[in-house]
Formats: C-alpha cells, structure tokens, sequence
C-alpha cells in the first residue's frame, strides 16, 4: 500500500511540472508583446515598460522561469496587475462560493445519477432505460448558461420559489445558503450527471451479466441487495473514474455558472481578470484548478483499493 | 445471397433511405436537424433578414413581432437576423476545430504510439495537458491575443488534441501487436508507409466518432468563451455574444437569452446524435455497451 501510494505520488510529479511550465509558457507562446495587449490600446510605451518591468518579462526567460518557479515554491502565487494584491489571497477570498457549488454539485449528481444508471442497466430496454439515456444525451448537449437561464426563469422568475443570483456564505445560515446554491448546483450538475449516468449503466450493464449475478439471484438474495451489493461493487472503478476525470468538466462549467448566477467565487474572479487582462490571476487560478484535478484524481486512484482489494499496484 | 442483391437493386432508391432511418433513428434525426441548421446559417441573407450589425436606435429592446420575429436588442438590431448569422460562427468553429484536433491528434498520436522513444514525453505532456480545464486553457489563451475568430479556434483546438492522442495511441498499441504489423516490417516496409497503410484505417472508425463528438464541444466552449466576454469578438454575431449582451434585460425579455440559447442547444444535440449514431454504426460492439 505504501509503495503504490509512493509510486502514485511519484507518477503525479511530472504531471505538476508540465502543468506548471505550460501556463507558464502560455504568456511567450500567445502572438504579439503579452505587456502592450495586458496594459491596452490606450496605454503609454512608459506604461507597457512599466507593466513589462513588474511582470518580469525584461529579463532573460530562463531567469523569469527560475524566479517564477522559486515564488511557486514558497506558495507565492505573484501579485495582481490590476489591484496589487496577492494572487493567492485573492484566490482564498473567493474559495468558500466556488466550493460551496461544486461540493453541492458532487452530492446531488452522484446522489441521483448513480441509482439512474443501476436502474437503467437493470431494465435495460425498458422506456425507463430509454428515458435515462435520453436524459444523458439531453444533459450532454444542452450548455449549462443555457439550463442557469431556464431555471432561473422557471423557478425564481415564474414561481418565485427561489432567488434569481447572488451568494449568501454558510455562516448566515443554512437556509439562506442553500436556497442561493441549489439551482446553479443542479445548473452545473446536468452535464456531470449525465457523464455518471452513462458510465454506471454500462459498467453495470458489463458486471450484470456475469455468473456471480446469476448465483446471487439463484440463492434467493433480494434484487436490491443483488444490484447494490454484489453488482454496483464491482462495477464502481470506472464509476469512480469518470467521476475524476469529470471534475475538468465541473472546473469549465464553474466559471460559465457562477457568472450567469452572479456567485462571487474563483469563476467569477476568472472573468474580471479576463476582462482586466490580469494575466498573474488567471495564470493563479489555472494552478488552483489544475492543482485540484490532479489531486482529485489522486484520490480516485487510492480509492481503488478500497474499492476492489483485488488491485494490488 | 442472391435474393438480397436482387432485392436490393428492385426496390427504388427511397426505400433504402427509409430501411437506413428505421435501422438508425439517432443519426437520421441528428442529421436532419443538423442539415437545417446548416441550411438555415448558410441561406440567412435569403430567409428574411436584415443587416445583422445594422442599428436602429428607434427601435430598441422591442418584442417579439410579425416585424421583429425574435424581437430586437438594446441597440436596435433584429435578433432573428443575428441568431440565424451567428449559428455560421458556431459551425465555422465546429468543424475547424474537429479537423484541427483531429489531424494534430492523429499525427501525434500515430507516431507516439509506433516509436517507443518518443511516447513516454508525449504522453506526460499530454497528460499535464488534460490536467488544464479546457475552457480555462482557451481563456489563458484568448486573454494574451487580440480577439479573433482564428484565435479562437486555435485556443479550443489545443485542449481536445490530447484526447484524440490518447484515442489514436490506444489504437495503435493494440495493433502493433499484430501479425500482419511483424509481416510487413519483415518485409522491409518502412515505418511511415506501416502508419499510412496499416494503422490509419484502423484508427478511422472511432477517429470519425471521436471528431464529431469534439465538434459538439467545440461548438459549447466557442459560446460559453463569448459569453463570458473571451472569445468571438463582439462586433460578430455569435449565439454566445448575442446572450452575453442580452444578459442584463434577462428578468424583462427572457426570450432574447433562451432563442439563441435554443438554437445553440439544439445544434449541440444534433452533433451529439449523429456522434452517438456513427458510434453504433461504425462499432456495434462498443454500442452494446454504452
């Protein structure tokens, strides 16, 4: 266990370094001087110098890449162009929101996406089947700013039921937080259910159809046991795969989201710097969120072994 | 044997179109539904439109209208003109981005999975690649550039090539194997004739299924990157730009965001169709499964 856990962590490393020199590479590959686009049309050559001199990039690539990696170690994610401030502090300020929704999200689409696949697999052919993956090409296809703007236009605009935008923090309490995260949870989770739903009725599809099934069903066990006990066990490692892997998914639809629902998270800072062209933020958060895929995955591969004791690495 | 050719050649050509929409319902509606789509963008000027960029002040944030069929925007222009002109943008990015990725992935994807050497580097650095969201790559790309179409085609491209290396390298493995890989190289055949000749057509199949489904995603970022105000350039009619701009009159027109959004989803599904449709064309045993 702890070898493979060694082994894994190892296997990740050069993951983290490809991320890390690519979005650095990212400010050199783009067309054109990335100082004079950042500082704007209006801008003095005093001030593109100005910006080129704080960003670094006067000075020899190897040394900017030196430098920038010495900050990253020590946690140092730069300052903002537009503000001054720490990237990383602004980072943290923004964090509890974006949390908040894609925590939200996990719960609800593995909560109902799960159970959707197991019952599609098990009535597979059934209009039941049928409607479950009618659902997943449906939740596939429909972009998510485009789900925000109908639920909030049924259920806050006509029904009145919940508010339209904003965020209101866990501390204020649970109710107020909730009614503010649910429909741009369910917003998000649409296209991430419909990637679970899919997997799980055909890895279920795969698992059903072995002998072991056929013997549990044989011996009198009750089908709920049957399909949660023996064939949902088996089948969960692609499961919790795609779960993984789904999360670049959720990251993409986090940004989309929490402008159309006006969530003051790391989407919405994304945006302002887009807009600011604060290039060390969004260089920040593509670290924050690449940083959290890879961890996520990390997870996903320890979970194995619990899973299925047969994997021995 | 025999009786299935002659029947086949009595029966008039329009039974076999509808024997092929019976056997594969998804790809005949996805079609469909794409060709109008196609249709629709390509004959804009000549299915009632005006200049889509034309303003007219007078005639502001109107509704919906015999005169204005998707009513008009807060500069005046007639929206319905607008979303039919903005669905050429999410086509023209559709596919150029599917042939792109596909082609670099192919390319690359080819020569990692053949040469030992080389595949070790590329896929790690495929790997950090994948680890990057896709939208958030596009963005860091778009945010450094002047905005253009080009640009932004090429900053969705980039994020899609490793998944058709992966694809295309899986492929490869399991073919490499192969007798009729060791016959040829025993021949003396020399490695680009072995990719070109042998592993290529086998990589075709889900190559095609794996473009179309790229192309369904290229089309999503190209609208969500112009809606978050980091993509098409927003002097050009795009079914993203036209929602970002109406976002604000939301609670007052809803119809100005959910048309275009319509219209956009609508396409989305269409791709996906014909995607998941060539899939079971093209590998009914990757069909049963999924």
């Amino acid at each position: 266990m702890h070898v493979f856990l060694i082994r894994r962590l190892l296997a990740a490393v050069p993951v983290v370094v490809v991320v890390t020199v690519f979005v650095f590479a990212l400010l050199h590959l783009a067309p054109g001087d990335p100082a004079a686009i950042i500082a704007g049309d209006l801008a003095s050559p005093e001030d593109v110098a100005k910006i080129r001199a704080k960003l670094g990039l006067d000075q020899p690539l190897l040394i900017q890449f030196v430098t920038w990696i010495g900050q990253l170690l020590r946690g140092d994610l730069g300052n903002s162009i537009f503000s001054a401030h720490p990237v990383s502090e602004l980072i943290a300020q923004r964090l509890e929101p974006t949390l908040s929704l894609t925590l939200m999200t996990l719960f609800i689409s593995v909560l109902l996406a799960v159970p959707l696949g197991v019952i599609a697999a098990w009535r597979a052919g059934s209009w039941i089947d049928r409607g479950v993956m009618a659902f997943a090409v449906f939740g596939f296809s429909v972009p998510g700013f485009v789900i925000g703007y109908v639920l909030i236009w049924l259920f806050a605009i006509e029904l009145g039921w919940l508010p339209v935008q904003g965020y209101t923090p866990l501390a204020k309490g649970l109710w107020p937080w909730l009614s503010n995260i649910l429909l741009p949870s369910f917003t998000l989770a649409l296209a991430y259910m419909a990637l679970i739903a899919r997997i799980t009725r055909a890895s279920m599809l795969e698992t059903l159809s072995q002998d072991y099934i056929r013997t549990a069903h044989a011996k009198g066990l009750a089908t709920e046991n049957v399909l949660m006990g023996h064939a949902l066990r088996n089948a969960a490692v692609p499961i919790v795969t795609v779960i993984g892997i789904g999360v670049a998914l959720l990251i993409g639809g986090v940004v989309v989201t929490e402008s159309v629902f006006a969530i003051p998270g790391l989407g919405r800072l994304t945006v302002d710097a887009i807009l600011r062209r604060d290039y060390p933020v969004i260089q920040g958060i593509i670290l924050v969120f690449s940083g959290a895929y890879v961890v996520v995955n990390l997870v996903v591969d320890m979970l194995y072994t619990v899973l299925d004791p047969r994997i021995r690495y | 044997m025999t009786a299935a050719v002659t029947l086949s050649t009595a029966q008039p050509a329009r039974s076999g179109f509808l024997a092929f929409v019976r056997r594969h319902p998804t790809v005949a509606i996805g079609s469909a539904l794409l060709l109008a789509i196609v249709v629709v963008s390509i004959a804009a000027p000549w299915l009632g439109t005006v200049d889509p960029i034309s303003i007219n002040p007078s005639q502001r944030l109107r509704d919906l209208s015999a005169e204005h069929w998707f009513g008009t925007d807060r500069f005046g222009r007639d929206l319905y003109s607008r979303v039919l002109y903005g669905g050429r943008i999410s086509l023209i990015v559709g596919l150029s981005v599917a042939a792109m990725a596909t082609l670099t992935g192919l390319a690359i994807g080819l020569v990692s999975g053949y040469l030992r050497a080389v595949d070790a580097v590329v896929m790690r650095v495929m790997d950090g690649m994948m680890a990057i969201p896709a939208i958030m790559l596009a963005i860091a790309l778009i945010a450094l550039s002047k905005a253009s179409v080009f640009i932004v085609i090429v900053a969705v491209t980039l994020p899609e090539v490793p998944r058709v290396v992966r694809l295309v390298r899986s492929v490869v493995l399991t073919i490499r194997e192969q007798a009729f890989i060791e016959a040829a190289t025993a021949i003396g055949t020399s490695v680009p004739r072995i990719l070109w000749r042998h592993l290529l057509p086998n990589a075709l199949p889900p190559l095609i299924v794996q473009a179309t489904y790229i192309c369904a995603s290229a089309v999503l970022i190209e609208a969500a990157l112009s809606f978050l105000g980091a993509g098409t350039p927003p002097e050009i009619p795009s079914w993203g730009n036209i929602m970002a701009e109406a976002r604000p009159y939301f609670q007052l027109k809803p119809s100005m965001v959910l048309l275009p959004g319509l219209f956009l989803a609508v396409t989305v599904l269409a791709i996906n169709l014909v995607g998941d449709g060539l899939r079971d064309m093209l590998d009914p045993r990757l069909a049963r499964r999924m």
